[in-house]
């Protein structure tokens, strides 16, 4: 595991971008900023920002950092640079 | 993080083709299936099925069939307690109708008897009376404003205006400017496609044998992919605590997505709860058509802007897929999977997820990317023949690379695509001469993969023999590529150690046999369990010695001073710190538990050479490989198989395979004489080219191979059909009527 | 209704059972005399799955009444290896990984016996065409049939 990066006092804006059917629950914008330092603060954030994303959040959402996906973890670290994308929680065959 | 995980070395044990340690019980018949297990006192359960596809349930009488001697039990959706919506709720709803059967082969009651004689009598004596309702079978007659309602409630907030309550969600991705990259195109092109529902056509039929307890536990043994899961929604439908309930997984005869959900579990949990005695249930091969999960049928339209020299521009795709009567996310999978493999500056896909009255679909192999990748490339193929350019030029120029943005969102890290496509440009099959009535097609495929929960637990046995307790059915040799991979760790040899699948009792939760993750994610689990034990077996023989922990290193099997300084000690053989592990500390084990994230996207692509009979139609598929990216191969057979069979089924698809429903909306072909997957007649040898670029995200460098085979030959065999024939196929199955009707022009 | 009684022999020993008039052979053998090795697919000869030789003879046993088996030698996977010593046909789909779930193991060892003991030397497209009354959804038959061509290699060395 790499070390967990520095929480500075005031937490780090990440951009957060949408699938285009998300968009309507934003006001139309593609990508929203959120203070968060992990995956459940993204998603607590946006919950709160943008409460019309609430039932998505709650059918399940997973987040692409940096082009990998991860499925629901929390606490994964997410860098004030990284690439968030949010994704629909996902499952296969 | 999970992207620092891999280190490249020199493997021993991985990457060999060892004897899988189940084989020996698959070719002698004493491995227990599903259907195989008997037990004292045991009843049969049987279900009655709807022969409609929409009607209200006015009133079931079972008087006649509890009175029938040999009778212990009838369960209908009464005896189900009322549960909060969500997918245990749709999945009770499912394997026991409730106000209405929604589709033909709905289940609306079940026996547990004496014996199956007596079961099927009592069937017949059970009365329903049906309130018949209009039904819709069809996608876009479902989705007409004045469509019978499936079911209500479902519609999502996003859904667009102008549909009926059928149409429960959409999905939109995409970016950039359409327009602007349309005008760039020298040729743009719209097409249509429909694929139908086809089944994942697993040869062991669902069976489950339950037994309840009269203090309120319950013991499951089930065939399914994943018995944690099983546990979660039996739980939660007969509202009992998981931890009463105990899910034994059995051998696995097939699932590839169909066993990830419950058809029967509930029903013969409920059965053998008011009977007193356990009750085994088996479906029909018929049931398994019309009553388990068979995938979407889809309808597609695809617009595409090319360059002459073969650039896209731009590119669109509107997905309507219909899962049968309960909701799926199977079309986002689509649209997010259709342009994956592409990097295109302006990219746009729109999904729309049906309701109709057929069964509720489950998973099949990477869910909604084969049908949604097999219109695309059937475009991309188009273009191809329309500016006289080589198809896998073409996607080389336009393939996605580190750095692309995908159009489900997410910039690629380093992916496998361009070394797939160069791999399968440089294989003599791409230059191989073609005969007469023969032609080659080409297609890429994708699938994301997955991670999730996971529990290993490692022990270091007495003698120094290794158990691996894992807790996901083994569907196609992930328990030899397991117990690889902790030799491999540990340093012993293979043979003394021995990966076991067991009970929801015995272990952490696992989730299902899904999304390529076991060889992956429980990989993942078990080297760093075995990791743990060697921490241990460090210590105790720092112990042994009289030395700091530190000072003692692992190789080879052994426990060994880390160097001169350590002191001079004699190496302590695993079985030596084993065979001492009572008096040094107890018992030695390593285990993890994680939810494994990291899992790395997989790309795949198909060249396929057929010959079409013009008189007939029929296709023969004479040549067909396979390249894929699996990370590293541990067991390089088994990945081949993952290979091989996923271009099977995808090449069943193609040509032969679909639910047929009649006009009363009953499927007219549930039993293989009728829904004709591929026999070994059928085929030719499929060679599988494994590439092996390492997933950053697992130590070893291992990523899925499992689903990715799947997707690529639907346009792999319609775009070489397309170019036998003279005419673009946009439709699948590929039947021999359909291709000679595209010969004559119709 | 009362039961059939049906004397047989299995793999070479005697056996005998209670059947009800409609009961097939395959679900005798499996539920009244739990040799579940061989499996039922389909219940409608269309599978394989649940291959056994009567008399020699390759047969669905989901399509041959239990009570047809009176007098009859049956023999079913269970009858394949000799105690501890694998067939070479099994020790070949082992060795080839010619299964993956195997739930349509039993079905192919049985059937692929039969082929070879009637021509000990087939072409790749006798073994496909002898083996297309049996269904495997897991490996796309190639690595089935290299074992079965395989084994009939080893048994012609032998």
């Amino acid at each position: 595991m790499a070390s967990a990066p520095v929480t500075p006092p005031d937490k780090p804006r990440i951009k957060v971008r949408l699938w285009g059917s998300l968009r309507a629950a934003t006001g139309g914008k593609e990508e929203v900023e959120v203070e968060a330092t992990n995956f459940k603060q993204v998603i607590d954030a946006l919950a709160r920002d943008y409460p019309a994303l609430r039932p998505q959040i709650e059918r399940g959402v997973s987040l692409a950092i940096d082009g990998v996906i991860y499925k629901e973890s929390w606490f994964t670290p997410i860098n004030p640079d990284s690439e968030v994308v949010l994704m629909p929680l996902m499952v296969g065959g | 993080m999970a992207l620092d995980e891999y280190e490249k070395r020199d493997f021993k044990v991985v990457g060999k083709r060892m004897p899988r340690p189940d084989a020996i019980d698959k070719v002698t018949g004493r491995a227990l299936y599903g259907a195989d297990m008997h037990v004292p006192g045991m009843l049969v359960g049987k279900i009655l099925r709807s022969p409609h596809a929409h009607a209200r349930i006015k009133a079931i009488d079972t008087s006649a069939a509890e009175a029938l001697e040999g009778v212990r039990a009838v369960v209908t959706g009464a005896d189900f307690p009322d549960i909060a919506p969500g997918e245990a709720r749709n999945v009770r709803d499912n394997t026991m109708a409730r106000d209405k059967a929604l589709y033909d082969g709905h289940a609306v009651a079940a026996v547990a008897a004496t014996s199956a004689a007596i079961a099927r009598k009592a069937l017949k004596l059970i009365r329903v009376e049906y309130e018949i309702l209009p039904h819709v079978t069809e996608i876009s007659d479902a989705m007409k404003p004045d469509a019978p309602v499936v079911q209500e409630g479902f519609v999502q907030e996003n859904v667009p205006e102008g549909f009926s309550e059928n149409v429960i969600s959409y999905h939109q991705y995409g970016h950039g400017d359409l327009d602007a990259g349309f005008a760039q195109a020298d040729k743009v092109i719209t097409r249509r496609f429909r694929t139908a529902a086809t089944h994942q056509g697993y040869i062991e039929p669902h069976a489950a044998l339950a037994s309840f307890g009269a203090d309120g536990t319950a013991d499951l043994w089930v065939c399914t992919q994943g018995h944690y899961f099983v546990r979660q929604l039996c739980a939660e439908i007969l509202q009992m605590d998981q931890a009463q309930l105990r899910v034994t997984a059995s051998e696995i005869g097939g699932g590839f997505g169909g066993k990830t959900t419950c058809f029967i579990e509930p029903v013969a949990l409920m059965l053998s709860k008011k009977a007193g005695a356990p009750v085994k249930l088996v479906m029909t091969r018929q049931e398994v058509f019309r009553a388990s999960g068979p995938t979407v049928s889809s309808e597609i339209e695809v617009r595409m802007g090319m360059t002459k020299d073969g650039r896209i521009t731009a590119a669109e795709a509107e997905l309507h897929y219909q899962g049968g009567a309960f909701p799926n996310i199977t079309v986002q999978f689509g649209a997010m999977a259709a342009f994956a493999c592409y990097d295109l500056q302006a990219v746009q896909t729109r999904g729309y997820n049906v309701l109709t009255n057929r069964p509720k679909q489950a998973a099949y192999r990477a869910p909604g990317a084969p049908m949604a990748i097999y219109a695309v490339e059937s475009v991309v193929d188009e273009l191809c023949q329309e500016f006289d350019l080589d198809p896998l030029e073409v996607r080389l120029k336009n393939a996605a690379r580190k750095g692309t943005r995908a159009s489900y969102g997410p910039t690629y890290p380093d992916i496998g695509l361009v070394a797939t496509l160069e791999a399968a440009q440089a294989h003599p099959h791409y230059s191989a001469p073609l005969g007469p009535n023969q032609a080659r097609g080409v297609a890429c495929g994708f699938w994301f993969n997955f991670g999730g929960d996971t529990s290993v637990s490692l022990s270091v046995d007495f003698d120094g023999s290794i158990t691996v307790t894992e807790g996901n059915p083994d569907i196609g040799g992930s328990r030899v590529s397991i117990a690889m991979m902790a030799a491999e760790e540990l340093g012993v040899p293979y043979e003394s150690v021995r990966a076991v699948v067991t009970d929801t009792g015995s272990l952490g939760h696992n989730e299902v046999t899904d999304g390529s993750r076991v060889t992956f994610a429980v990989g993942l689990a078990t080297i760093k369990a075995a990791r743990a034990a060697k921490r241990e077996m460090c210590r105790r023989a720092a112990k042994i010695w009289g030395i700091d922990e530190d000072a003692v290193v692992w190789e080879d099997g052994c426990a060994k001073p880390a160097g001169p300084n350590a002191g001079k000690f004699e190496p302590l053989s695993i079985k030596e710190i084993a065979a001492k592990s009572s008096r040094t500390g107890g018992p030695i084990s390593g285990h993890h538990e994680v939810n494994a994230e990291g899992a790395g996207v997989s790309f795949g692509v198909h060249i396929a050479d057929v010959e079409v009979d013009p008189e007939t139609g029929h296709t023969k598929v004479v040549r067909y490989t396979v390249f894929q990216d699996a990370g590293k191969a541990v067991h390089p057979a088994y990945v081949e198989g993952q290979m091989q069979g996923g271009a099977a089924q995808g090449i069943g698809w193609a040509l032969n395979e679909e639910y047929i429903y009649d006009e009363q909306g009953r499927l007219v072909n549930p039993g293989f004489l009728d829904y004709r997957i591929p026999v070994a007649s059928d085929l030719p040898y499929i060679d599988a080219v494994i590439l092996e670029i390492p997933n950053p995200g697992h130590p070893y460098g291992v990523r899925g191979v499992g689903e990715t085979g799947i997707v690529p030959p639907l346009a792999t065999l319609s775009n070489a059909v397309s170019r036998a024939i003279g005419r673009r196929m946009y439709e699948l199955p590929m039947s021999p009527p359909r291709i000679l009707k595209a010969i004559k022009g119709g | 209704m009362s039961k059939i009684h049906v004397k047989t022999r299995i793999n070479g020993e005697a056996a005998e059972f209670l059947c009800e008039p409609d009961e097939t052979l395959l679900e005798a053998l499996r539920d009244r005399l739990h040799l579940t090795g061989t499996k039922e697919g389909c219940g409608s000869g269309d599978c394989g799955a649940c291959s056994v030789t009567v008399n020699g003879r390759l047969v669905a046993s989901c399509l041959m009444l239990a009570a047809e088996a009176e007098g009859a030698e049956i023999g079913t996977i269970e009858g394949l290896a000799k105690g501890a010593e694998l067939d070479v046909l099994q020790r070949k789909f082992v060795e080839h990984a010619a299964l993956q779930c195997g739930i349509c193991t039993p079905g192919f060892l049985v059937a692929s016996k039969a082929l070879l003991e009637k021509n000990p030397d087939p072409t790749e497209e006798e073994v496909r065409y002898w083996l297309a009354g049996n269904l495997c959804r897991c490996t796309g038959y190639d690595k089935i049939i290299r074992a079965v061509l395989d084994a009939a290699a080893e048994m012609r060395r032998a």
